[in-house]
């Protein structure tokens, strides 16, 4: 079994539209490099120059925020999912 | 308005519901063309229009003019004499959004701002993720407008809130998680659902209705722009917002240029802008909120970054208190200068009382403080914490025996 990403729409054209992408990554990181091996340009949207998630972008492994866990370095088993989700005012 | 243009790298998009730049997910913003707005936003303009927000409308983002909220805004801007004195400073004002029509908080601009707009946009649907006040907003300004409305809130939220959000017939979802799982969740009903979602898609529109607030400050000082304000962050947009007022009144020759502070606040349960403030990072750690103040309960604030920006830009500070301050803090607003405040109003006076100590808020100067939302919708946060009222049978004689024993306690 593999691992599910949730694109978010402002990255579906990239993605041709696909609304949830499956990986093998062992890691969040590895995701990252996997989704812009098959969708080139994708990574740079979410990581910046340095190499760091973006600070507006949110990623989620079993709606879990990746800053409580090991940021790009979180492991992922089988079955997770990954969400990716922009920032949002506040309510 | 002119486009909408991502924070970040300034990339222009059209004026959509759209909310996050598709290379970074910067915030998109709305752009003004302040040459325009210059000619007919004047002061004896503004003063001849009704006493609302709608009184500064150039500088708010719809097209043709306002449709939903016509009412809102204008709230009193208090002089606050005895609070002043117990505080510790010369001059203190309390703007007190705790009476914004209809439903008793700041969030009534945005929502105004934000349905106006969704009906220029052609929606029949609104929605929101919320910590309680805007949903009770968005609920009430719809059930007026005839919008449907979809809710999302934390399932824990404040009794008062939630029935104030059923009783206009809103679709109310309660998550069971806290205000960000509301959120992520909300992010990705958004992608799906086509609706009008006020701080979701609509955000760079619904965000531009609390400069209101900053624009009614500086009007009802006599077009002064304070020298000190003190805003309570949650996402952090408001503090954000009130700067940009500010900055738009000045640029536009409304006001003098002054040099001016903003302050932000927050409760220590959930302050990762205070804490990034006052170890000098100009970025937040996201934290898992545990406070009474639920509506400011934000633990990855969308904004917060900006917030730090902006403390910085002006020379503000942050802080934080501890629940048992912001009991107290309530409990002092209302008993010096009889304003009801819910939690995230004593999380303000809170920190504005130590802010004030420290010094960071000169003793001999002048300050606002911006008072957001009603106590009545908070009633859970103080029961139990202002004592009871003492039962007596209907006899003058009782009555007497009860003054007197608190005349003898008084002077023991």
């Amino acid at each position: 079994m593999a691992k599910k990403v949730r694109i978010p729409t402002p990255l579906r054209k990239l993605t041709n539209n696909e609304e949830i992408v499956e990986v093998q990554a062992g890691t969040i990181g590895e995701a990252i490099a996997e989704l812009q091996s098959r969708y080139p340009g994708i990574k740079e949207r979410l990581v910046d120059e340095q190499g760091e998630v973006r600070r507006f972008v949110n990623v989620y492994v079993n709606e879990e925020d990746i800053r409580f866990l090991k940021n790009q370095q979180t492991p992922l088993k089988d079955g997770d999912e990954i969400s990716i989700i922009p920032a949002i005012a506040g309510g | 308005m002119r486009a909408l243009k991502c924070r970040e790298c300034g990339r222009e998009y059209p004026l959509t519901a759209t909310h996050v730049c598709e290379f970074d997910f910067g915030p998109l913003e709305v752009v003004y063309d302040y040459d325009r707005i210059r000619k007919s936003l004047t002061r004896p303009a503004i003063q001849s229009r009704p006493k609302s927000m709608w009184r500064y409308r150039e500088l708010l983002p719809v097209i043709q003019g306002p449709t939903v909220g016509l009412q809102v805004g204008f709230t009193p801007l208090i002089k606050a004499d005895r609070l002043a004195k117990r505080l510790g400073i010369r001059e203190l004002w309390i703007k007190n959004d705790t009476v914004n029509y209809p439903s008793l908080s700041f969030k009534d601009r945005v929502v105004s701002v934000a349905l106006s707009r969704a009906r220029e946009l052609g929606f029949d649907t609104v929605a929101c993720a919320s910590t309680g006040n805007l949903a009770n907003s968005v609920a009430a300004n719809a059930a007026a407008a005839g919008f449907k409305a979809y809710v999302f809130i934390p399932a824990d939220l404040e009794q008062g809130k939630i029935l104030n959000s059923l009783i206009y017939g809103a679709n109310v979802v309660g998550i069971r998680g806290h205000y960000d799982e509301v959120n992520r969740l909300c992010a990705e009903i958004a992608g799906k659902f086509g609706w009008a979602f006020v701080n979701v898609n609509m955000r760079p529109y619904y965000a531009e209705g609390s400069k209101s607030m900053g624009y009614e400050i500086i009007e009802q000082l006599d077009w002064t722009v304070p020298k000190h304000t003190v805003v309570c962050m949650a996402s952090g947009s408001l503090l954000t917002k009130i700067h940009k007022s500010y900055q738009e009144l000045i640029k536009l020759g409304l006001a003098s240029k002054v040099e001016y502070r903003i302050y932000g606040a927050q409760a220590t349960g959930c302050s990762p802008i205070s804490t990034a403030q006052k170890n000098g990072l100009d970025f937040f750690k996201p934290v898992k909120p545990n406070t009474i103040a639920k509506s400011l309960a934000i633990g990855t604030p969308a904004d917060g970054f900006y917030a730090l920006k902006t403390m910085k830009e002006t020379g503000g500070a942050a802080d934080d208190i501890t629940d048992d301050e912001i009991r107290d803090a309530i409990r002092l607003l209302a008993e010096t200068e009889g304003i009801f405040a819910e939690t995230a109003g004593g999380v303000t006076v809170g920190v504005a009382k130590k802010l004030i100590a420290s010094g960071k808020i000169p003793h001999d100067d002048s300050a606002v403080l911006c008072i957001t939302g009603n106590g009545l919708k908070t009633l859970d946060a103080v029961d139990g914490h202002v004592g009871r009222p003492r039962e007596i049978k209907p006899s003058l004689r009782e009555f007497e025996a009860l003054v007197a024993n608190e005349d003898r306690s008084a002077k023991s």
